[in-house]
């Protein structure tokens, strides 16, 4: 099976966010990135699976500069086979989608992965994006992936529920919680990476349509205010008559 | 919400120089099972604000057997237009974005409004990719248009900040945020007129749809009961399960009660799981670790019951009750009881 992983970096989840004084860009002092954690514990995870099961490779894209290297190295030590960075400083997700399906359009990938968002602009559009520009199916919100053959079987995350489809021939995936289990890279991992093969190619030129322009902080909460546990009549009262939401 | 309701036509003067016409405003309109969402009905009122603001109108478009399309006019479309196909039975992105691209072109539209469910969000970057059009997901905000601009609003880093987009393309998309924009409902039903496109066959199969049948899904649920660790073991949770009933609530927990299958992993709520922005969210027995607060913040009023009087959900409730929530769900199911009987 040939095998594309599409990952991003992303600020840690535990990261305090803030932004320069003008409110235009992301302040990043001090924040320690990651790996998106859905293109890491499910994607990555799941592609490096079924490669160990069925043979293969596992290819990760980066659309970023020189500073993401360390991220995609950490993708290579979970078990990829090589890498891909496409040169940019990236400013939208269509660019992203579109540098991706430039690499993947001559390559015959059987299976396109990527998480379902990203956890910093939570745009959650690349997978659909590739999978436009590919001519391609795109399965979203999978949690379950099944190979059998020329046929994949998912299930996916609906509203309320779970949806379960086949698949024939190629198609593009985003991957969500219950995919797989996270994988911490071993030593022997760690080591093989640094000799794995590892492309750093140019971008094409394509416009950003959309971009972000200016940042805020959402309105701070006020204040608590307590309710005695022995009086949840009261609560009742203030949920009904001053906050209105019942 | 800041709607941005009040910037009408007289006040922008910029309008002036917008083409009415070539600004229509088109919103595919969801439907579950032939029945049209509460995400359809905010969409539909979204699109018809934004051509209100363009000087534009607002068209609904309903893909498939779809009951009574007609009552989108209430929310504010002039007119609803229906593409008729067996392709449409079962939900694709390819088959689905294909039809919506082909109504936009046909009807020269250049204003697209989808629902940020996990159909639209299937949906937006296909439309965008292919209509060359750039895209906001998960919009907060009507359109700023002043300037000849299209600025539009969404959460970022898990809804611990506010982005504005500027949107440069001709075609601008953008998917609706659940919960975002009440919805008005003050039109009347309209006429609805077959669009003739041919949509493309499906690559995919759909083998079976399993939904819990009754239940509002997470991310249009208006009101949440959700439950953490503190509850001890998925044994308890019939408490829970009690107050969401008497609520007309839907259940969500934390990350380690999924994880540890007490509950469904689909009932997750937090930076991983869903992300949800109810006006009423009640935490049981969640301390608030940063990861969980990053999907539930935008929630219009917390309320947090735990026994830990230090728990950092405190200081994001807007209520709080710091007690056992084994003596205290009770009480409060009682009180909500009281209180729908009236």
């Amino acid at each position: 099976m040939k095998l594309l992983v599409c990952v991003s970096k992303t600020p840690d989840t535990t990261s305090k966010i803030s932004f320069t004084a003008d409110g235009t860009k992301f302040n990043d002092a001090g924040i320690t990135f990651i790996m998106n954690p859905y293109d890491e514990w499910y994607a990555l995870v799941r592609a490096c699976e079924l490669m160990e099961k069925n043979g293969g490779t596992v290819t990760l894209i980066n659309v970023g500069g020189a500073d993401n290297d360390q991220t995609i190295r950490k993708g290579l030590a979970i078990g990829a086979t090589d890498a891909v960075r496409v040169d940019a400083e990236p400013k939208s997700a269509l660019f992203i989608a579109k540098q991706i399906a430039e690499h993947a359009k001559s390559q015959d990938y059987d299976i396109v992965f990527c998480g379902k968002e990203s956890i910093d602009y939570n745009g959650s559009e690349v997978g659909a994006m590739v999978a436009e520009f590919l001519d391609l199916p795109f399965i979203s919100y999978a949690s379950k992936l099944d190979v059998n053959g020329a046929t994949a079987t998912v299930e996916r995350d609906i509203e309320g529920g779970v949806e379960t489809l086949e698949v024939s021939g190629p198609f593009v995936l985003s991957a969500a919680k219950g995919m797989a289990e996270q994988r911490i890279p071993n030593m022997m991992g760690i080591m093989k990476a640094k000799s794995k093969p590892f492309a750093v190619v140019p971008a094409v030129a394509f416009p950003d349509l959309a971009v972000p322009v200016a940042y805020t902080m959402p309105k701070e909460k006020t204040g608590v205010k307590l309710v005695s546990p022995d009086d949840m009549e009261e609560l009742v009262r203030l949920l009904h008559e001053e906050a209105k939401v019942i | 919400m800041d709607t941005g309701l009040q910037i009408g036509l007289e006040t922008n003067p910029q309008s002036a120089i917008r083409n009415p016409k070539s600004e229509m405003v088109i919103v595919f309109a969801e439907a579950t099972n032939g029945q049209l969402k509460k995400a359809a009905f905010e969409a539909v009122t979204y699109g018809a604000a934004t051509a209100q603001l363009l000087g534009s109108q607002c068209v609904a478009l309903t893909l498939g057997n779809v009951q009574n399309p007609g009552q989108l006019g209430i929310y504010g479309a002039s007119k609803v237009f229906n593409v008729q196909g067996t392709a449409f039975g079962n939900f694709d992105s390819q088959v689905y974005a294909s039809a919506i691209a082909q109504a936009t072109e046909k009807l020269g539209a250049l204003v697209v409004v989808l629902s940020h469910t996990s159909t639209g969000k299937s949906l937006l970057g296909r439309l965008a990719a292919r209509l060359n059009a750039g895209s906001v997901p998960g919009a907060k905000s009507l359109p700023d248009v002043s300037g000849g601009g299209f600025k539009v609003t969404k959460g970022v880093y898990s809804g611990k900040a506010i982005a504005t987009y500027e949107i440069s393309s001709p075609i601008k998309l953008i998917s609706l945020g659940g919960n975002e924009i009440p919805l008005k409902a003050d039109g009347n039903e309209v006429a609805i007129e077959t669009l003739e496109i041919a949509a493309p066959t499906s690559k995919v199969k759909v083998l079976s749809v399993k939904r819990e049948d009754g239940i509002v899904p997470l991310p249009e649920a208006t009101t949440v009961v959700s439950a953490g660790r503190g509850m001890k073991g998925p044994e308890n949770w019939g408490i829970v399960e009690e107050l969401a009933q008497v609520m007309g609530a839907t259940t969500a927990c934390s990350r380690p009660v999924a994880d540890a299958d007490w509950r469904p992993h689909h009932e997750h709520v937090g930076q991983t799981g869903v992300a949800i922005r109810p006006n009423l969210y009640i935490a049981i027995g969640i301390s608030g670790a940063i990861q969980h607060l990053a999907g539930v913040n935008q929630s219009k009023v917390i309320v947090v019951i735990n026994k830990d009087p230090e728990a950092p959900f405190f200081k994001a409730a807007d209520y709080g009750v710091v007690g056992d929530l084994f003596e205290v769900v009770p009480k409060l199911t009682a009180a909500m009881r009281k209180l729908k009987q009236g």
